[in-house]
């Protein structure tokens, strides 16, 4: 018995050590992405398109074109469960992986961005968050190491107030309105306040701020205070399994579903679908397409899943955080692209590829040629400004899918600049950072 | 055969008193701190130290701190997470506001705001027991995490309400914010724990630990013979207060970097009392054992397949971890109740008789 065990020990440590051989033997010209994702959990109905976005993108880029210029891309999911705490194991696990280390990192979680912000820079992998995470990160000076192009959820709130106006018919119209602002209780859905509380002084909207607490499957009590104050206006942060609950709540007590709008990441099929038809006319902001209409879809159907459209759709082909995915792996891609254009084409470091994120410059000739022609908008980023000059449009569920409803809005840049700006100050000064002169 | 304490005579009242008395235990101890102190930060690469290592002896501090309460001195409390979250936010207030004060020193003082508040949240255990008592600290829990995360003062107005730990040195060295190394972070969470383990197990030794048994074995018959159960109560919640602050404010300068209340929910209090209930509730050494056993086996099932070269999906893998390790804690808890420190005890019997049982 003893003997036995001893054998099948010995036999497991040799698989194991055979297998650090083979994976160190392949670093040839490979390329290591890091994913941190979360199948599991309440956030699990947003976080399974995202995560099968990245990975069928990757695959899609290493079957179809071989690689980024020859270099194969690797990559490793781990598993978060949306928890900061595991997300920063998973961060210390992957980071110097591959033959030269992760990357980038996109973390998607706010609070994960929080952590990882100021270890980036000490560890020169640089972060794409992608429309989350720290506002203030799109001051470039102060965050050398942080990306969080196209757009930031400050930005992302004024231009919503833009819309509103735009509905109301003016900004005059906006005095005595009644918005609401309905987050998840995190350091995600708190993210937009500071812009609504500014831009409630400046054009006298009334404004009234509902935390919901995580996972906010609980929100009965939110939406009866909802219920009893009439808003005209209804804006939602939410994330996970707070998106559905939000949205069946307010069918329930039949707010206008067209007067109720959620963030980008409060917008996809799986928080619709759920309320059935409650849900119809329910808006959300988006900065790119929805839907499987577009030839970069085709190819993913192609090439990663050999031509198996149903297979595709079950891995949410075409849902629009699926689609968020693609498009935050394909700027990814890109700027690692974009290194390769300066340092060579060869397995790009952690320093290599902040250049490359700096100095991207995705114009609409590129899109076509990957396939997203007026999938997305391109994104030019400066050391300065690493939010770009992005906009966003907003989409209104019809029942079986999402569509257009505006024209792209841009933010309102002169209020929000300034305020990062500040922030940015501040964090440099708390941390004794000297910023970079751009 | 080397386990046996034969010969070792007891010739000063200080020697039969001391914390070790057998020998073998004494060298035991002194080899774990040399492997901990001198071979471990040179061994352990920046993740096994940063989010293995760093983690299991901040946990292992907060554990020493709730056994204290629950354990010796027979208090339920359910408000870890919060006395956690009061230590991590007074210490980012503090040396926010006077930098100048050395970093050691605003823990230190953190430590004493917690134990402040712990002593407040400590007031209904005189009127209340058992369950009830669980359930007046989980107000503790829920008030505490919304005070900050509502009043911005807490987090200095940040506008997403995350604290942040800031560049700070001892000696010159960086021990705190992003440039400090995980071999400085070890070093500090190690020290603060082996030397706040220590006076934890002087305290339980000495005359106020024994208090705290007697009001924990029977509070009336404590009164009897002359224990103040106002003060006694108050100083275990003060007291383990004190080092889960501690251990919140470790957390966040030099686990983490950064939080915000949720990374003291709810969860980290359930998590801090299933640790010394599998460690075994009155023991010192089984708390850090609980603490081991819930930071690392998770974190080891989930790394075991690929350290196998498996191929696993990552949600099959996490659900997997989560199955096992549930069915880990069942078991062991069925086939020992009382914890590793009683397995530990158990173990040291047989050492003693082995190789010759009878």
């Amino acid at each position: 018995m003893k003997f036995r065990s001893l054998i099948l020990g010995a036999l497991g440590v040799a698989v194991g050590i055979t297998g650090i051989a083979l994976s160190k033997a392949a670093y040839a010209a490979e390329q290591f992405i890091p994913m941190l994702v979360y199948r599991t959990g309440p956030y699990a109905p947003s976080g399974i398109p995202v995560a099968n976005g990245f990975r069928d993108y990757y695959t899609l880029v290493n079957k179809r074109d071989g690689g980024i210029n020859g270099v194969t891309v690797t990559f490793e999911e781990c598993e978060t469960k949306y928890d900061t705490k595991i997300g920063v194991e998973c961060y210390e696990k992957l980071k110097g992986k591959g033959p030269t280390g992760a990357s980038l990192f996109n973390p998607y979680s706010t609070g994960i961005t929080y952590q990882l912000i100021p270890k980036a820079s000490v560890d020169k992998v640089p972060i794409l968050s992608m429309g989350y995470g720290r506002t203030s990160a799109a001051d470039g000076r102060v965050f050398e190491w942080v990306f969080n192009f196209p757009m930031t959820y400050w930005s992302q709130a004024s231009a919503f107030v833009k819309y509103v106006s735009r509905q109301e018919g003016g900004y005059d119209k906006l005095k005595g309105k009644n918005i609401v602002h309905v987050y998840h209780n995190s350091a995600y859905g708190k993210e937009a306040n500071p812009t609504l509380v500014a831009l409630a002084k400046r054009y006298g909207y009334k404004l009234t701020l509902l935390a919901v607490d995580h996972p906010g499957q609980e929100q009965k009590a939110t939406w009866l205070q909802i219920r009893r104050l009439k808003p005209d206006w209804v804006f939602m942060s939410g994330w996970g399994v707070m998106n559905s609950v939000a949205i069946k709540e307010a069918a329930a007590i039949n707010f206008p579903m067209d007067h109720f709008v959620g963030n980008w990441w409060s917008g996809t099929d799986a928080d619709v679908i759920p309320a059935g038809q409650g849900s119809v006319g329910y808006k959300s902001t988006t900065f790119h397409s929805a839907g499987s209409g577009f030839p970069v879809h085709a190819d993913i159907i192609k090439h990663v899943y050999g031509g198996d459209a149903a297979k595709a759709k079950e891995n949410n082909i075409g849902e629009v955080l699926y689609n968020r995915g693609m498009v935050n792996a394909m700027f990814g891609i890109e700027a690692i692209r974009t290194a390769m254009g300066k340092y060579g084409n060869k397995s790009m470091t952690g320093e290599q590829v902040r250049w490359g994120l700096e100095n991207l410059n995705v114009e609409n000739a590129r899109l076509q040629a990957l396939g997203m022609k007026d999938f997305t908008r391109g994104v030019k980023v400066s050391c300065a400004d690493h939010e770009t000059g992005g906009s966003l449009r907003i989409q209104q569920w019809d029942g079986t899918k999402w569509k257009f409803v505006s024209q792209w809005l841009s933010p309102m840049r002169d209020i929000v600049r300034p305020m990062i700006e500040k922030d940015a100050a501040m964090f440099a000064k708390e941390n004794k950072i000297t910023p970079r002169s751009c | 055969m080397f386990y046996r304490e034969s010969g070792q005579f007891k010739t000063s009242y200080q020697k039969d008193q001391q914390v070790f008395p057998i020998a073998q235990d004494r060298i035991f101890i002194a080899l774990l701190l040399v492997v901990a102190f001198a071979v471990v930060p040179f061994v352990a690469d920046e993740y096994w130290l940063q989010a293995v290592i760093i983690p299991f002896l901040i946990f292992s501090l907060a554990a020493v701190g709730l056994n204290l309460l629950t354990g010796y001195a027979g208090q339920v409390s359910l408000g870890t997470g919060a006395f956690m979250a009061v230590g991590a936010y007074a210490t980012y207030k503090i040396t926010t506001a006077f930098p100048e004060i050395n970093i050691v020193i605003v823990f230190l003082m953190s430590g004493m705001v917690a134990a402040g508040v712990g002593i407040v949240f400590g007031l209904p255990s005189l009127r209340i027991k058992g369950f009830y008592l669980a359930v007046a600290t989980l107000a503790a829990q829920f008030f505490i995490l919304w005070l900050f995360n509502k009043v911005g003062w807490f987090f200095n107005d940040s506008p997403s309400g995350t604290i942040t730990a800031p560049p700070r040195t001892l000696f010159g060295i960086m021990i705190s914010g992003p440039e400090a190394t995980a071999e400085v972070r070890y070093f500090v969470s190690l020290t603060f724990l082996v030397v706040f383990t220590v006076i934890a197990k002087n305290i339980v030794r000495g005359r106020i630990g024994r208090s705290w048994m007697a009001i924990r074995d029977m509070d009336i018959a404590a009164e009897i013979i002359g224990i103040q159960p106002l003060k006694t109560k108050l100083m275990a919640f003060a007291i383990s207060s004190f080092y889960c602050g501690l251990a919140g404010a470790l957390s966040v300068f030099a686990w983490l970097g950064g939080a915000e209340t949720e990374a003291f929910s709810i969860a980290i209090s359930f998590q801090v009392l299933f640790m010394i209930i599998i460690g075994g509730l009155g023991s010192i050494m089984g708390s850090i054992m609980g603490a081991a056993f819930i930071t690392l086996v998770p974190i080891f099932l989930t790394n075991m397949p690929a350290m196998f070269g498996i191929p696993m999906a990552t949600d099959l893998s996490k659900h997997i971890e989560e199955i096992v390790f549930g069915g880990l804690i069942v078991f062991l808890l069925i086939v020992e109740p009382h914890g590793f420190a009683r397995l530990w005890q158990i173990g040291k019997e047989k050492l003693r008789q082995w190789p010759f049982p009878y």
